[in-house]
């Protein structure tokens, strides 16, 4: 029998900030981390010696890790974790600050994901991935995730008959939302038919289907309820979170995440259900996985994801707001902030600080993370809900 | 169906020759267990020796049991193509310049999921595949899933054909044509399509039989070639090294003697001179052009061909200097093979037990003759291996050497 877990409390999480995405970066990805810090201290109106707590998440940070960047920073917290898991970033950062800062080990912790993007990175952050990366994928034509995601949608298409349109149906929609977010990289309306038009990159996806990496940060702030408030500061409630690694590993080639396996425990402990949900930032570097995100924490069964996408309307006014950012299809995909996107996205709309793509009357979001296709399948999955503050 | 490879036309000389690119080749230490089975045209995977459990990709423990016993068993290879896509981008150069390239994921029957190059013939998934792995160019071991049955044409892949060194289209030099087994190996690669086989012969005025006929063939062209003879060996290469797409190395000097029962070194220093020094001359004059010309086309240059022995491995006294001077060949073309690697040029090394030739004559049987050793080179370059044992003798000198070298040693000493 598993014990009970501890509700997480008056952990709130503030601040989100963005250091605007750009393609390409002459910086390094150290850069862009005290980019992000910078705006953490200058929103909450905290010195640097306030934060005694960092998380930090990139893959262009080598040969340095967090804790160099301690000294490159002049930080000296009592609290630093390092968490290089691309997509489950945010969700994981989001539950080990929130223990920490439950228990006192730290009282404001920074979590932040950046990284850089020079001409050749995403070739090289490929060729060196993991070690199954570099002995059982690259060598095969050295697709990077593009072939990985092929396969998966191709086998999820043809079982649970999704088809392209479906896919670009969520393109679209997140599009639109990113048409209203400053930030986003992708400016230009996007119609069905472009999306169907696109040039195919690894059959089944073509370019819309296919994230575009990039450089940025993206960081927020785990603290108390009472120092935030005792700071002015907007905030949201930390109600539930979930991480699972590796899960179904006996299952041929992946259906389904992690998700599958924790999502009761994850709507026990935030007291809500997936019908409480106002609007979900899934992980979306393919289409098919935010598919799969639906299915698995919920929404609907196994292989009804196609119909759930038909049914629905995924834009800010829609019926199931989904990815408000413009999601990672939309944004770009700046590494480790690809994780994180989801987690600032969510704080915002529950602060009332999503501007143009304001959900309204949003109480409760859901943020949900896929990381690490290591060999032939994501391995971490993480979700957490956050509820507006009282 | 694959479509049937034609004769590539004429090339264009105005144009510059592609240079050679190679897939990514960075390997850890445990996938190399993949790369030494398939360097001999096998598949194994690790295969758990507590629980059983055939694993993939290579690990440093069983993922089940976590035992760190995990011997490499060969596998069969079935499987079901669970998905498949066609890449048209990739982010490495090779690749970039042979799209759409084609990958299957496949589930093999024993139980491990495979990402795989995916031959042309097998339709989309579901599908049944035989997954084998072979040495790409780079020389490393890749898993290819091929079609459950034969199918017309199937070694002309253009994906496959990227990774082994069929003759069809391509032109050879065979070291020494004018022996039995030289001219086996012409005859061989003349019927396996190769367009011309330039047969070296380095004393014009001994016939051997066969010979005439063998020139009688209108690929099979004649050449002065001593391999001894460092000026003739660079002549030759100056005339023809720009076109060899493939060297087969037959030149052999072989004396049936230890240390002991003959005076002098003369004996030994013609085995040295011709099978390691011709060996170290032939390489250093035809190796430069074959390298450059690794990318060349349909008909690019692709193989090194050494007729070792199995008497490399380990010393066989009553051939004792013989044998000296294979090892000292081997040691050379595992040099040979670390210089071509780069370019994706392959060398194969070929391990003969005893040929049925006047040199073996007191050598009891099983004998390998000529034509079975010529196949056995012809079938290496079609598979793309680089190390081959044929025959029985070879066969039973490898497993006893690789299960203990030293009781090997004193065994064959009798």
């Amino acid at each position: 029998m598993t014990r009970r877990r501890l509700g997480y409390d008056d952990v709130v999480v503030a601040a989100p900030v963005t250091v605007p995405y750009v393609r390409y970066s002459i910086r390094a990805a150290h850069w862009f981390v005290a980019r992000a810090l910078a705006g953490l201290l200058q929103r909450a109106g905290l010195p640097k010696e306030a934060v005694d707590g960092v998380c930090v998440s990139s893959f262009t940070l080598a040969p340095d890790s967090a804790i160099g960047l301690m000294q490159h920073l002049g930080l000296s917290p009592r609290w630093l974790d390092w968490l290089p898991v691309g997509g489950a970033s945010g969700v994981l950062a989001l539950r080990r600050a929130a223990r920490a800062v439950q228990c006192g080990d730290a009282d404001v912790v920074a979590c932040i994901a950046a990284d850089t993007n020079h001409v050749d990175s995403f070739r090289l952050t490929l060729s060196n991935f993991s070690m199954f990366a570099r002995d059982a994928v690259y060598p095969y034509g050295a697709g990077g995730p593009n072939a990985s995601f092929a396969f998966l949608t191709d086998h999820y298409m043809r079982t649970y008959g999704a088809t392209r349109a479906d896919f670009g149906k969520l393109c679209v929609a997140q599009r639109d939302s990113a048409l209203r977010n400053p930030v986003a990289l992708f400016r230009k309306p996007l119609t069905l038919d472009e999306y169907l038009d696109a040039r195919p990159i690894a059959d089944p996806l073509h370019l819309f289907d296919c994230v575009m990496p990039c450089a940025g940060a993206d960081a927020f702030l785990v603290l108390h309820r009472d120092r935030a408030e005792a700071l002015g500061l907007p905030h949201a409630r930390l109600l539930g979170t979930i991480e699972r690694h590796n899960a179904f590993a006996d299952d041929p080639i992946q259906v389904r995440g992690g998700w599958v396996a924790d999502r009761d425990d994850l709507y026990a402990q935030a007291g809500v259900g997936p019908a409480d949900v106002d609007l979900m930032q899934a992980y979306d570097d393919y289409p098919v996985i935010t598919l799969m995100q639906i299915e698995d924490l919920g929404f609907c069964a196994k292989g009804d994801g196609p119909a759930f996408v038909r049914g629905h309307r995924f834009t800010t006014d829609g019926d199931f707001p989904l990815n408000t950012s413009g999601g990672q299809l939309s944004v770009g995909q700046a590494g480790c902030a690809g994780g994180y996107l989801g987690v600032v996205e969510t704080i915002r709309q529950l602060t009332d600080d999503a501007g143009a793509r304001q959900v309204p009357h949003a109480r409760v979001g859901l943020v949900s993370g896929f990381g690490m296709i290591n060999f032939d399948r994501g391995l971490a999955t993480g979700a957490a809900l956050l509820g507006r503050a009282a | 169906m694959s479509a049937p490879l034609t004769r590539p036309r004429r090339k264009n000389p105005v144009l510059a020759t592609r240079m050679p690119t190679l897939p990514p080749g960075g390997r850890s230490r445990a996938a190399l267990g993949l790369t030494a089975a398939a360097a001999e045209g096998r598949f194994a995977l690790q295969t758990c020796a507590e629980c059983g459990t055939v694993q993939y990709p290579p690990r440093e423990a069983c993922h089940r049991c976590l035992s760190v016993r995990l011997p490499w068993r060969t596998q069969d290879g079935a499987g079901q193509l669970l998905a498949h896509t066609q890449l048209h981008h990739s982010n490495d150069l090779f690749f970039r310049e042979r799209l759409p390239w084609r990958l299957g994921m496949v589930r093999l029957d024993a139980g491990a999921t495979v990402v795989a190059h995916l031959h042309g013939d097998v339709p989309g998934a579901p599908a049944r595949v035989r997954v084998g792995a072979m040495l790409d160019r780079a020389g490393q071991a890749v898993l290819v899933a091929m079609p459950d049955k034969e199918t017309p044409n199937m070694s002309d892949d253009r994906q496959l054909r990227e990774m082994t060194c069929d003759p069809r289209f391509r032109k050879a030099l065979v070291t020494d044509g004018k022996t039995a087994l030289g001219q086996a190996v012409a005859r061989a690669l003349v019927q396996a399509g190769a367009d011309i086989v330039w047969v070296g012969q380095a004393e014009p005025w001994k016939k051997l039989p066969g010979f005439d006929e063998l020139l009688a063939l209108p690929q099979v062209t004649a050449v002065a070639l001593d391999v001894t003879d460092s000026r003739s060996v660079t002549e030759l290469a100056g005339e023809i090294g720009g076109k060899v797409d493939i060297v087969v190395n037959t030149a052999e000097y072989h004396r049936a003697t230890g240390i002991g029962a003959r005076v002098g070194v003369e004996t030994a220093r013609s085995e040295m001179d011709v099978n390691y020094f011709g060996l170290l001359r032939l390489a250093q004059a035809f190796g430069p052009a074959l390298r450059a010309r690794a990318a060349d086309g349909q008909s690019s240059a692709c193989a090194w061909v050494n007729l070792l022995s199995i008497f490399a491995l380990a010393n066989f006294p009553a051939h004792g200097t013989f044998s000296a001077s294979k090892a000292a060949a081997l040691s050379l073309s595992q040099c040979l093979r670390a210089e071509m690697r780069p370019q994706g040029v392959r060398v194969v090394n070929v391990f003969p037990g005893p040929i049925d030739d006047e040199w073996n004559q007191l050598l009891p049987p099983p004998k390998l003759a000529p034509a079975t050793l010529a196949g056995a080179v012809v079938k290496a370059l079609r598979d793309g291996v680089e190390d081959v044992y044929p025959g029985d003798v070879a066969q039973e000198w490898l497993e006893r050497w690789r299960d203990n070298p030293k009781a090997l040693e004193r065994e064959i000493a009798g």
